[in-house]
């Protein structure tokens, strides 16, 4: 399994909460609970496409090509279709370890189940970050193929889209997960939309980040979604370079941190 | 939406708790229907006043970053490959678009969750129902508090847009009707629907394969006929197109009155037909 490979030495690797590294049984436990939502979960994919046809083939026809910097123009539907790539992985991590996790949370109090367990709180944050990334990855395969098959995909790079997916999943169910220990109401979660709204419109998504005043630019920049958009972009177009490793590093560390700042939220609220 | 469904949902009545139907609306005194719509009406508005700020961010601003980010970011690289659409500028095409989008989300949003809290969760509907009201006047209580949404909603987005210049004409007013009405036209015929649901899964569908299709595809963000021709009549049935259609000629200032009385036309025979369909399945999960 996936969990067991990669999920044991990460949570090793953060130091301070406690934790068995048994992340894995957590996964399991939302691999079984998952297949009782099954339709809701596989129409999820739909949306991306969706966008994909919309943005690509209607709104490319308004647009025409896109300048990629390289002195290259490509079609409309190849510059957006991996920022929606990347949107998706966002939404979707954030989707599961805010809005679910708070429920389990606060709610079904499933954590107070688990830690009663061998299960530390690391394990927790780990495991909801891992299982979040599980079906970000399933998603974002399928929604490659989609790409694929629509002929927006450029490069051989490409291939490297997926693992960047799924790095910007572990930015962003980490980030989400930290921030759920934080929320007290499910109006705190309202908040959730005012950080993710305007990142998925701004975040040189939809158009490339020249469009800005050069003042502006460096806030763009600072957010994780234009990491991860410039990220999955520069892979699926070709256009890789050394900054391409930076924007891997940042989605990284801040994975590592939101999942640290969780495990350790979690212990303090829930072990003391 | 669903963040406010579990909460209702946590907050729920304790499961084998039996609330009295029925038997309340047969007794003879009973009003003619509808006539006490006003008080559900008034219930709905005196919760909204406790929980309008939650909702700001997805009435009020959503639609102003959509603009934004379409109508001006996205509006740069459309004016300069194409001088815009037909000669319009991409922000003064788009923010109709979204008007009219917007009206729609939020009949939507308002009619699927609080629908079926009220009669699953929290139970709203059982309480009216045992005094004098009747479903007639849950219905048309609920779906006028609706359109108080709607109207609050398409009201802030266009002040915004036309300080913005994103309205070319004051005709724009009148767009702002339409638009209200584009949303109404959503409202009822979703509470038929809603009201007839055991849990929320079906509303992740109706969101991922109705709202959110029509939103991208029927118009708000270029037009119908740069579709393949096969799905343009796919559009054309949608009310939000007939909205966005009737909006956009009226917010440019070149209206086609005679069409945008027949878009109209249209929209209202969804606000009769979904009423209807209302009406009865209320009656059909609260009385019978």
């Amino acid at each position: 399994m996936t969990a067991r490979t990669w999920a044991a030495p990460v949570a090793r690797a953060i130091p301070i909460p406690a934790g068995a590294g048994m992340a894995r049984m957590l996964v399991e436990r939302n691999a079984r609970s998952f297949k009782a939502f099954w339709p809701t979960i596989v129409s999820g994919f739909f949306e991306p496409v969706f966008y994909l046809f919309s943005l690509g083939v209607g709104l490319g026809t308004v647009v025409g090509d896109v300048d990629v910097g390289d002195g290259r123009t490509v079609p409309y539907a190849a510059f957006v279709a991996p920022a929606l790539l990347a949107s998706s992985a966002m939404n979707g991590a954030v989707f599961d370890t805010t809005g679910n996790v708070f429920f389990k949370l606060k709610y079904s109090r499933l954590y107070d189940s688990v830690l009663a367990t061998p299960l530390g709180p690391r394990d927790v944050a780990v495991g909801e970050v891992t299982w979040a990334m599980v079906r970000g990855t399933a998603y974002s395969a399928a929604f490659l193929v989609v790409m694929a098959l629509a002929h927006v995909v450029t490069s051989w790079w490409a291939v490297l889209t997926l693992p960047a997916a799924v790095l910007v999943g572990l930015a962003f169910a980490g980030v989400g997960m930290a921030a759920t220990t934080y929320m007290r109401s499910w109006q705190d979660l309202d908040l959730v939309q005012l950080a993710v709204l305007p990142m998925f419109l701004f975040s040189a998504t939809f158009y490339p980040l020249s469009t800005y005043p050069p003042s502006l630019q460096w806030v763009v920049q600072i957010t994780p979604l234009y990491q991860g958009v410039t990220l999955v972009r520069d892979l699926a177009l070709g256009t890789v370079g050394w900054t391409t490793l930076g924007n891997a590093l940042y989605l990284v560390l801040l994975g590592l941190l939101g999942m640290g700042v969780a495990a350790r939220r979690l212990e303090r609220t829930l072990l003391s | 939406m669903t963040a406010s469904a579990q909460q209702l949902g946590a907050e729920s009545t304790p499961a084998g708790t039996r609330v009295p139907t029925g038997e309340v609306s047969a007794l003879p005194a009973t009003p003619r229907p509808g006539a006490l719509a006003g008080r559900a009406f008034v219930y709905w508005l005196a919760v909204y006043r406790r929980v309008w700020l939650g909702s700001a961010i997805s009435s009020f601003l959503a639609p102003l970053l959509y603009l934004g980010a379409m109508g001006f970011g996205l509006g740069t690289l459309v004016n300069r490959s194409g001088g815009g659409i037909d000669g319009v500028p991409y922000a003064q095409f788009v923010a109709p678009g979204v008007l009219a989008a917007t009206a729609m989300q939020t009949a939507a949003g308002e009619s699927t969750y609080m629908v079926m809290g009220a009669v699953k969760w929290q139970r709203q509907y059982h309480a009216m129902l045992a005094g004098p009201l009747g479903p007639v006047d849950l219905v048309l209580g609920h779906a006028a508090y609706i359109l108080v949404r709607i109207t609050l909603a398409c009201v802030a987005f266009t002040l915004v847009a036309a300080v913005l210049g994103a309205l070319a004409s004051p005709l724009a007013v009148v767009g702002l009707l339409v638009a209200i009405l584009c949303g109404a036209a959503h409202g009822p015929v979703i509470m038929a629907f809603s009201a007839r649901q055991e849990n929320d899964g079906n509303f992740n569908l109706l969101f991922r394969f109705g709202i959110i299709p029509m939103f991208l595809f029927a118009g708000t963000f270029f037009p119908v006929d740069r579709l393949p021709a096969w799905i343009q009549p796919l559009a054309w049935v949608t009310p939000l197109w007939n909205g966005t259609t009737s909006v956009r000629q009226l917010t440019l200032g070149v209206p086609d009155w005679p069409a945008i009385a027949a878009h109209c036309a249209y929209l209202l025979a969804w606000v009769a037909v979904g009423l209807v369909l209302a009406f009865r399945s209320f009656r059909a999960r609260l009385v019978t």
